[in-house]
């Protein structure tokens, strides 16, 4: 799925990241615990859904060189936060659904889970 | 090459500074991503180990001709079972702890995954120190 579909399918707010069309995910990695997420996503292809709001999970994603994250559940990001995604080029999006209405969402549209 | 870097254990949102750092100077020096990406993982679980385990230390980075090197040395608590520690899983982490995304009993048996050669050592209510050698 490409970014602008995403956004659409699961009624996204742009946070902060310029939409680039070429951005195509198909894997995605629904976790609250960043130390799970360091451990099983193996590339950097792959969207991470949380819905922990802190500078560890720019962190994180910065250590594995992820692209998109999407804050479920209303998460909103601090300046500082935001901040330091857009200076790692990744891409911040909030949606109000849940976690698991988000990930099924997009399942449904063909986006799949990564093997753990 | 040796870079030193001093981890707090009093400010957690910035945790992960230290390790931001370190992948920068990986990049410049044009070490090859796949690797970088191993140490970045170890270093950062490292770091974060340090900010929520014990009272605060430091990481060393020696990067050399055939490998960097890291070690995470602190002040604290220890770890008591080594063994026990290395498990997936095990986690001594409190509740605030997993509010703010980790205490999965993930970090250290990651670190070894990412490491070519991994060590601990550690005295109950003294220290931990944990040195891992990546290979380039
Ligand atoms: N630097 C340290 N000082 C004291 N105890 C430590 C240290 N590092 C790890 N430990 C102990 O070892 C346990 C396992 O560590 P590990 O990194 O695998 O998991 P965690 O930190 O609890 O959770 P996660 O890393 O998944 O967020 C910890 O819960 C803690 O009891
Ligand atoms: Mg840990």
């Amino acid at each position: 799925m490409n970014l602008n579909q995403i956004i659409k399918e699961i009624h996204c707010d742009i946070i902060t990241g310029e939409i680039q069309q070429n951005y195509n995910f198909t894997k995605a990695f629904s976790s609250d615990l960043m130390s799970d997420v360091l451990a099983f996503v193996k590339d950097d292809q792959t969207l991470l859904i949380t819905g922990l709001c802190n500078q560890q999970v720019i962190r994180t994603a910065e250590m594995i060189d992820l692209k998109l994250i999407i804050f479920v559940r209303g998460k909103n990001p601090t300046n500082d936060i935001i901040e330091m995604a857009a200076d790692n080029d990744i891409v911040l999006l909030s949606t109000s659904i849940s976690m698991f209405d988000a990930t099924g969402i997009l399942y449904q549209k063909g986006m799949r889970g990564i093997r753990v | 090459m040796k870079f030193e870097y001093t981890i707090s254990n009093l400010d957690f949102s910035t945790a992960g500074e230290a390790s931001s750092n370190i992948k920068k100077v990986l990049k410049l020096l044009g070490i090859d991503s796949k690797i970088i990406r191993r140490a970045s993982i170890a270093i950062y679980e490292a770091e974060i180990n340090i900010a929520i385990h014990s009272y605060g230390g430091k990481i060393i980075l020696y990067v050399q001709e055939n490998s960097i090197k890291i070690i995470a040395l602190d002040k604290g608590p220890g770890i008591n079972n080594i063994d026990l520690a290395m498990k997936e899983g095990f986690s001594t982490a409190t509740h605030e702890i997993r509010e703010m995304g980790f205490g999965a009993g993930m970090g250290l048996p990651n670190i070894k995954k990412c490491s070519d050669e991994f060590s601990i050592t550690s005295e109950s209510g003294k220290y931990t120190r944990l040195e891992i050698a990546i290979n380039i």
